[in-house]
């Protein structure tokens, strides 16, 4: 018996000083990060610490909802939140408020120091353990507390969720402040603006149109062979930032010179869509008439994919991008 | 193993997220920093609840992970308006409140 | 013992229950031409001259039942209301017929519906008329009030109605600044009185817990003399203040801004004889304070002194009248300081000075009428000729005041000197020198007046006046003629009841038992004597002499009392109130606003640690939080 006590009290003490230091070390990451986004990892890892802290303390249960309920939901909603607001803030860690970093961090320290004081020596006695009060069963007996004792707290838990998750529907739904624009007024609003600062009047590109490539990422090329910027949003251009229109058309250009060298490519191509390369044909016919000779040439040769695209993506035969095309 | 140590714990972890809360700006790494506060405090509960042999401490635990959450779910969306009305997160921008 | 106590009234029966009717009517017809508006413009005015008659003859119809009755039963008392009941407080409004209200009830309606009569002559051109007779009837009414209440409370009520409508009327003519500030002067010096009045009416209610006559009277005895002294002085000082009595009388020079029916009615004949009524119904107050009661008779001396010092020296007719009302009163408030023996000549003195007086008014307002409305009497002079009428009920007027035999001043006017000297004998004399100056300036004025040369400004025809106007100056003529004789050998014994001590052998012919009485006929012809010498044998220069003895100078100028009031009081209380304002500016103000401005530097200071950052807060709770932990900590540790 005491062997297994000391094994248990042995691997705990293990279990304490990894799970410890990872998890101080994870919440200096939390507060010391400067983007969101790897705050709120950190935090998992301190979480998942927890987690495991409570395990060794014989709290199997409240181990489960650290995992299931922090690390899972908590730490998803922050997530969504920070893709929401803007994955990409990132604040400078330089201080803007004058004389207030060094008393922080000196307060901190000071009240670290009191409460290990005070903490350090409360417990006197030997931890008793939970094995006595779990004889019929870890699970029962935390069942019990929480189904008996603290029923009303329980239920009064689940009004507080029901309120929060009623609460936070309220206040994320936005308030309009002005009567919804119809669509003259938009229409008049986009010529407006077209007439004084020369904005484009018509629908933003969408991102894919004439596009060589499967992902969001990949901005439109405009008929005269550049990126159209606006068909990406901001963020994924902040974060992998614009490709250029070598980048795009490279892989067309070695395959054009793969063409003119062999038609060994072509063979290798059996799943090209028939209907496609006269679409994009005809579209490149219209309207790039007066483009270099880059652009036609590529529209020629686009039943080519390249090997490094995705060779089971067929261009949908869409009308609409005929008639958007031709506009 | 004597249970002082995660006490220790806990009121380190609790340091730091204060710490981090009065030194960042940032209205959701604030948030992060006060949930790491709850967890140094569910770390005392649930300690204690081994060291007295008593399963309470785990339920108070279970009850402040609870409140935690619906305290997120409120406080994030208070962040996300507070976004939309100014394009900012930064709690310093928010200091209407002042003589 | 006086008589007094013996007096219980009776209560109202028969025809005195109706005794109400003599201050509704006037009050009636007041509110008809004052709320009726325009639509009275047209026989409103007579309207109003009809209810003094009417009061009139319903007072005499009393006059003539009291006069039925035994002495000792002369006295009716008609409740009207219970005017405040509060706990123990019971005041009631009740109507109080006995000798000496009715004598007053006689003298107000009867010169009063004369100077109505006369003033449908007198203001028949102004446009204001109805307004005028409004104010008339309030007046009245008001003084009815005062005269038959049966009570203090009530009688202040009607001591403040009559003061409203004096300055109602002496403002009458409210376009002139002159006529609005003299109104207002009257009203505020009469405050000053009042306060007086009042006082004494609260120590009587204190005192007695009533304030209704009978009671008083009969609780004087047993006050204590400090109480009663101070109840004493404080009439004093009400009946100064209504009577124009040095030092409140500077109102009533000013008042002659009014109409002059008004002057005549009210600041000669009868609301400024209030403050005699007030002392002599106060004789009981009065038996039990000798201090105050030789008060009244200094005050009436100096009073009667000082008016004929002022009458001696202005040019302005109404303004010598004034001064020669002053001091008449004053002999009255004089003989009321005498006592039990003075009281029937002061009433006596009254009701022959409100006829004589009234006369002399009206004939003064009849001359101004025939002037343009001059009252420079240096532009007068042979009036006489042009204005018979006037000229002879004047002469009579004059005649009474300074006292010949036969007329009625001489009866009680020398009854007054005589009691004083009587009582003491320094009164005597000065009252006796006050004769000799009435008659120098009543002669100068007549002189200067109607007889010697014409000094008429051009375009002044005098003529006579119309008939409407010259009737009541004959009816008061005649009053000024017979009264004394009628009254002399009567009104002792019918104010006996009231407290006064009858003279006696009185009969209608002068006494002229005293030698006193030779000696003030004498006194009174050497007035006259010098005042012809002075003002009959030469020429009176067309403006006032500036090379004149200083009394004239002193005389000119009110006493300098006006001077001194405005330095002395005025001026302190502007020193005073500047001294508060420098106080205020600089000290309070300056304490507050330092304070502010401390408090507004500190938090200037303060602000900036509500910066409006939620770190900034989180971190000062931390540091509190801190200390918190170390100073518990400490303590254990200790």
């Amino acid at each position: 018996m005491t062997g297994l006590l000391l094994l248990v009290s042995t691997g705990q003490t293990v279990a304490f000083w990894i799970c410890a230091v990872l998890a101080v070390i994870a919440a200096v990451g939390v507060i010391a990060s400067s983007r969101p986004i790897y705050s709120a990892l950190c935090l998992a890892v301190v979480m998942v610490s927890l987690a495991a802290l409570y395990a060794s303390l014989q709290a199997e249960f409240l181990f489960a909802v650290q995992i299931i309920v922090y690390t899972g939901a908590v730490l998803m909603l922050f997530l969504f939140v920070i893709m929401m607001v803007g994955v990409t803030t990132h604040e400078t860690l330089v201080e803007t408020l004058r004389g207030h970093r060094v008393p922080a961090l000196v307060a901190g320290g000071c009240l670290v120091v009191l409460l290990a004081l005070a903490t350090g020596n409360v417990v006197t006695s030997d931890p008793a353990g939970l094995d006595t009060v779990q004889e019929e069963g870890y699970i029962q007996a935390l069942a019990q507390l929480i189904f008996q004792r603290y029923v009303i707290p329980f239920e009064a838990t689940a009004a507080l969720l029901i309120t929060a998750a009623v609460a936070a529907m309220v206040l994320a739904h936005p308030k309009r402040l002005a009567p919804k624009p119809d669509q003259t007024t938009r229409l008049r609003e986009r010529l407006a603006a077209y007439a004084a600062t020369g904005a484009h009047p018509g629908p933003a590109p969408a991102s894919g149109v004439t596009a060589r490539h499967n992902s969001m990422a990949t901005p439109a090329l405009l008929p005269d062979g550049t990126v159209a910027e606006a068909s990406v949003t901001p963020t994924l251009v902040s974060r992998v930032g614009l490709r250029t229109p070598e980048e795009l058309t490279g892989p067309m250009q070695s395959a054009v010179k793969a063409l003119e060298g062999g038609p060994s490519v072509i063979l290798s191509t059996p799943s090209a869509s028939p209907s496609a390369p006269s679409v994009i044909l005809s579209e490149a016919k219209d309207l790039s008439a007066d483009q270099d000779d880059s652009a036609p040439t590529t529209a020629v040769e686009t039943p080519e994919p390249e090997p490094d695209l995705d060779a089971g993506y067929t261009p949908p035969p869409d009308p609409d991008a005929e008639k958007g095309g031709a506009k | 193993m004597t249970p002082d140590l995660y006490l220790v714990l806990a009121a380190i972890l609790f340091t730091i997220g204060l710490v981090g809360f009065l030194i960042r700006r940032n209205a959701l790494i604030l948030f992060m920093s006060t949930e790491l506060m709850l967890n140094a405090a569910n770390l005392v509960l649930v300690s204690a609840s081994w060291v007295h042999g008593v399963l309470d401490g785990q339920v108070a635990a279970f009850f402040v992970m609870v409140v935690a959450a619906a305290e997120v779910v409120i406080g994030l969306s208070i962040i996300v308006t507070i976004f939309r009305a100014r394009r900012s997160t930064s709690v310093d921008n928010e200091s209407l409140l002042k003589g | 013992m006086t008589v007094l106590e013996t007096l219980v009234p009776v209560a109202a029966t028969g025809l005195f229950s109706y005794a109400w009717l003599l201050i509704a009517i006037p009050l009636a017809g007041a509110l008809i031409l004052l709320a009726g508006g325009k639509a009275t413009n047209a026989w409103g005015p007579y309207l109003a001259t009809l209810a003094p008659f009417a009061s009139f003859a319903l007072g005499l119809a009393y006059f003539v039942q009291l006069l039925g009755q035994p002495a000792s039963e002369r006295a009716v008392r008609d409740g009207v209301y219970e005017w405040i009941a509060a706990g123990h407080w019971h005041f009631e409004v009740a109507i109080l017929l006995d000798p000496l209200s009715v004598a007053f009830l006689l003298l107000v309606t009867g010169v009063g519906g004369l100077i109505h009569l006369y003033s449908l002559g007198y203001m028949a051109h102004d446009p204001n008329k109805r307004r005028f007779f409004g104010y008339l009837n309030l007046f009245i009414a008001a003084m009815l009030i005062l005269v038959l209440a049966d009570n203090y409370l009530v009688l202040f009520v009607g001591w403040e109605g009559v003061g409203l409508a004096s300055y109602l009327l002496i403002s009458f003519w409210q376009e002139r600044p002159s006529a609005a500030a003299a109104g207002k002067k009257a009203f505020i010096v009469n405050r000053v009185g009042d306060l007086g009045l009042l006082l004494a009416i609260f120590t009587m209610l204190a005192m007695f817990g009533s304030s209704q006559f009978s009671v008083v009277n009969a609780g004087a005895a047993q006050l204590s003399p400090a109480w009663v002294t101070f109840i004493g002085f404080m009439l004093l000082v009400g009946a100064c203040g209504k009577s124009a009595q040095v030092p409140l009388h500077t109102w009533l020079l000013d008042a002659m801004e009014g109409p002059t029916p008004v002057s005549a009615l009210i600041h000669a004949a009868t609301m400024v004889t209030a403050g005699v009524y007030l002392v002599v119904r106060s004789g009981a107050i009065y038996a039990e304070a000798p201090k105050a009661q030789l008060a009244v008779a200094i005050v009436g001396v100096v009073t009667l002194l000082a008016g004929a010092w002022i009458g001696c020296a202005k040019d302005d007719i109404k303004k010598v009248l004034a001064g020669s009302t002053m001091s008449q009163i004053g002999y009255m408030m004089l003989a009321a300081g005498i006592g039990p023996a003075g009281y029937a000549f002061a009433i006596f003195h009254l009701l022959t000075h409100g006829f004589f007086k009234a006369n002399m008014f009206l004939g003064a307002g009849s001359v101004m009428h025939a002037t343009n409305d001059d009252v420079n009497m240096r532009h007068y002079g042979g009036l006489a000729k042009a204005m018979r009428i006037t000229f002879v009920t004047f002469g009579i007027g004059y005649l009474a005041i300074i006292g010949i035999p036969f007329f009625s001043g001489a009866y009680s006017k020398d009854g007054i000197i005589e009691a004083a000297y009587e009582s003491q004998p320094a009164l005597g004399i000065l009252a006796l020198l006050g004769a000799g100056i009435t008659a120098f300036y009543m002669t100068r004025l007549i002189l200067m007046t109607f007889l010697g040369e014409k000094r008429w400004q051009s375009g002044v025809h005098p003529h006579e006046a119309p008939a409407l106007m010259w009737i009541p100056l004959v009816v008061l003529a005649l009053g000024s003629f017979c009264l004394g004789m009628i009254l002399n050998g009567w009104i002792g014994s019918w104010l006996e009841p009231i407290g006064a001590e009858a003279p006696e052998h009185a009969t209608w012919l002068p006494d002229f038992s005293h030698w006193i009485s030779w000696v003030v006929l004498v006194v009174v012809l050497i007035g006259v004597g010098i005042a012809y010498l002075l003002f009959g044998r030469k020429p009176v220069p067309a403006t006032p002499p500036a090379d004149v003895s200083p009394f004239t100078t002193i005389g000119r100028h009110d006493l300098y009392i006006d001077e001194a009031y405005v330095k002395g009081i005025a001026g302190g209380t502007y020193a005073l109130g500047n001294g508060v304002a420098f106080v205020d500016d600089h000290g309070v103000d300056a304490a507050v606003e330092g304070l502010g401005a401390v408090t507004l530097a500190t938090g200037s200071v303060v602000r900036r640690t509500q910066n409006g950052y939620v770190r900034s807060y989180g971190l000062t709770m931390l540091i509190g939080l801190v200390a918190a932990g170390v100073v518990l900590i400490l303590t254990q540790l200790v």
